[in-house]
């Protein structure tokens, strides 16, 4: 077979792939919320409730399609058309598994292998924000603007933090391809266990890029009704909301590869060569490889909804100061730490930056007077 | 001032470094969304499950024969008299010869009929019914209905089958 089809089905794979992911995602969310709040959630379509998301879009296709009069119809339309690429595009350079071999020819199990893998992601979560913004400005309506400038300068925010934090990963690794940093964490070396502030602060960005709950700022009833999406209706809601799950689902496999090895799992190489070298061997390792980054990946999905149905909503200048004095100044903070780590050969440098703050908080908490603390005491009963 | 006993003291001072982190907070958040996550679940699913409505639940109206298979009401009224709704309605007729393994009385409600619109199934027509005729059970709902010619209930959707009596929880 020609190397190009089989790469061609490969990347059919990982959109299909994404796409299901996102649609039981809906599903998923539903039923975490409803276990979380002691309830079975959807249980009435399909075994489970499984048909659920089939249900959903049905319902959603013969909503009544309504675009407001004085609105900018054709970037009306193209509003959630982008949430819903952009959300799509950026797992293209994910690495799902390691290589396939095929006919003699080593393939990998990725959609496109580019050196500058995680530049490509962030370029194109970036260009997410376009989804939202096209869309709230060409509703005409001032709530659905104000929901879109709130998301795109919570989105701006944060993508610096993400970027910041991320460099320190770089910086270990030496490249920019996703591969290459999986590859790195071969061998049980986990980037979590160097980067352990990184890290945190990766995922609470990435919290805020997907505007999950508790970051979920740009939709608000109390305030902006529904946010940037409060005039779409039917089917091209359903964009932005499954763009959403779509945009989890990657960051998910984007934490997974970028701190959680990736395809690497423990006793990789021994349950390789117990398999054998060759073709099928090979195949069956790297589907190990990548059955281990699905887990992962969806454990993540999972702790997005656990967060979700956890945390309440932020206030939007706390939002912004933990991005801006907090987030920012501390992934600095991560990467000075991490260079200086590198510069003696230190990996497990970073936790020292850890360190300090356990310690600070630690003095704080024991120097705070005794009358101040005492949160919530019962008042005596008369 | 101190309204209730419930009163709580607020820690206005500032927040320390660990409290403004959100970190430890958070975790403990989820530590307790997870123990929920895996927690029996008390719901009931309904039209599958049904539960025990109680002894004293007020449904579907039944029209009591006694232990020989005779019609206890004697169309005397009283139970529409009591009824705060007037949801009752009877015609009254008169006992035959030969018909008495029909009607322990002389005289009987040839016609009887509730109307299930107008019910509060407030229980009052059993509690004024000198006969023991008239009870709400307390085991059956009265069904929905779709249409209005559905909503009046006759005779023959109100008196007891004696293949299945109705028999109240605490009776037996
Ligand atoms: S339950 Fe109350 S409202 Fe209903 S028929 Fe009896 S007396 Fe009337
Ligand atoms: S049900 Fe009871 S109260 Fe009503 S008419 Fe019959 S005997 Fe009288």
């Amino acid at each position: 077979m020609d190397i190009f089809w089989i790469k061609a089905i490969i990347i059919l794979v990982i959109f299909g792939l994404s796409l299901f992911v996102a649609m039981y995602s809906t599903w998923a969310e539903r039923k975490v919320a409803g276990y979380m709040q002691d309830r079975p959630g959807p249980n009435r379509a399909g075994w489970g409730g499984l048909l659920q998301p089939l249900a959903d879009a049905g319902k959603m296709f013969f909503k009544e399609d309504f675009i407001p009069a004085q609105a900018n119809k054709w970037l009306f339309i193209a509003g959630p058309c982008l949430a819903m690429l952009t959300a799509l595009l950026s797992s293209a350079v994910i690495p799902f598994g390691d290589t396939l071999r095929i006919d003699g020819q080593e393939i990998q199990v990725q959609g496109i292998e580019v050196n500058i893998g995680i530049l490509w992601v962030f370029g194109i979560v970036s260009l997410g924000v376009y989804g939202v913004m096209v869309g709230g400005w060409a509703s005409n309506n001032k709530f659905s603007l104000l929901g879109a400038i709130r998301a795109a300068s919570q989105n701006i925010s944060y993508e610096l933090a993400l970027g910041l934090s991320l460099i320190a990963v770089i910086m270990m690794t030496g490249s920019l391809s996703v591969r290459d940093i999986v590859n790195s964490q071969h061998g049980g070396g986990w980037n979590i266990l160097f980067q352990p502030l990184g890290f945190v602060i990766f995922l609470t960005c990435a919290f805020a890029e997907c505007n999950r709950t508790p970051f979920d700022l740009p939709e608000c009833e109390a305030e902006l009704i529904g946010g940037y999406h409060t005039e779409y209706s039917s089917m091209k809601l359903g964009f932005y909301l499954f763009a959403e799950y779509v945009n989890m689902f990657v960051s998910s496999c984007v934490v997974s590869a970028l701190y959680f090895g990736g395809f690497n799992y423990p006793f990789m190489d021994k349950v390789a060569e117990a398999l054998g070298n060759d073709a099928t061997g090979h195949n069956i390792a790297t589907a190990i490889g990548f059955f281990a980054f699905f887990a992962k990946a969806l454990f993540f999905v999972f702790f997005f909804m656990w967060v979700r149905w956890t945390l309440p909503r932020f206030r939007y200048d706390q939002l912004m100061n933990l991005g801006w004095k907090s987030l920012i100044p501390l992934s600095i903070l991560n990467i000075i730490v991490t260079g200086i780590g590198l510069m003696f050969n230190l990996r497990w440098f970073s936790w020292v930056a850890v360190g300090i703050i356990v310690a600070v908080v630690a003095i704080q908490a024991a120097t705070k007077p005794k009358a101040a603390r005492g949160i919530l005491e019962a008042a005596p009963v008369r | 001032m101190q309204l209730t006993n419930r009163a709580k003291k607020i820690d206005k001072s500032e927040m320390t470094l660990a409290e403004r982190m959100y970190l430890p907070a958070i975790a403990g958040g989820m530590a307790i969304t997870l123990k929920h996550f895996f927690k029996k679940k008390p719901t009931i699913n309904y039209p599958e499950q049904k539960r025990y409505l109680g002894p004293v639940f007020r449904g579907h109206h039944i029209l009591k024969k006694d232990e020989a298979g005779r019609e206890r009401c004697t169309a005397c009224g009283l139970c529409a008299v009591a009824c705060p709704a007037e949801a009752i309605s009877m015609v009254a007729a008169e006992r035959k010869a030969g018909e008495e393994n029909l009607y322990r009385e002389e005289k009987y409600a040839a016609v009887y009929e509730i109307n299930m619109l107008r019910c509060i199934f407030c229980g009052f027509c059993e509690e004024a019914c000198p006969k023991q005729a008239i009870y709400l059970r307390h085991d059956q709902f009265v069904p929905v209905f779709m249409s209005r010619d559905e909503v009046i209930y006759g005779k023959d959707r109100l008196v007891e089958d004696m293949s299945s009596r109705y028999l109240r929880e605490g009776w037996k």
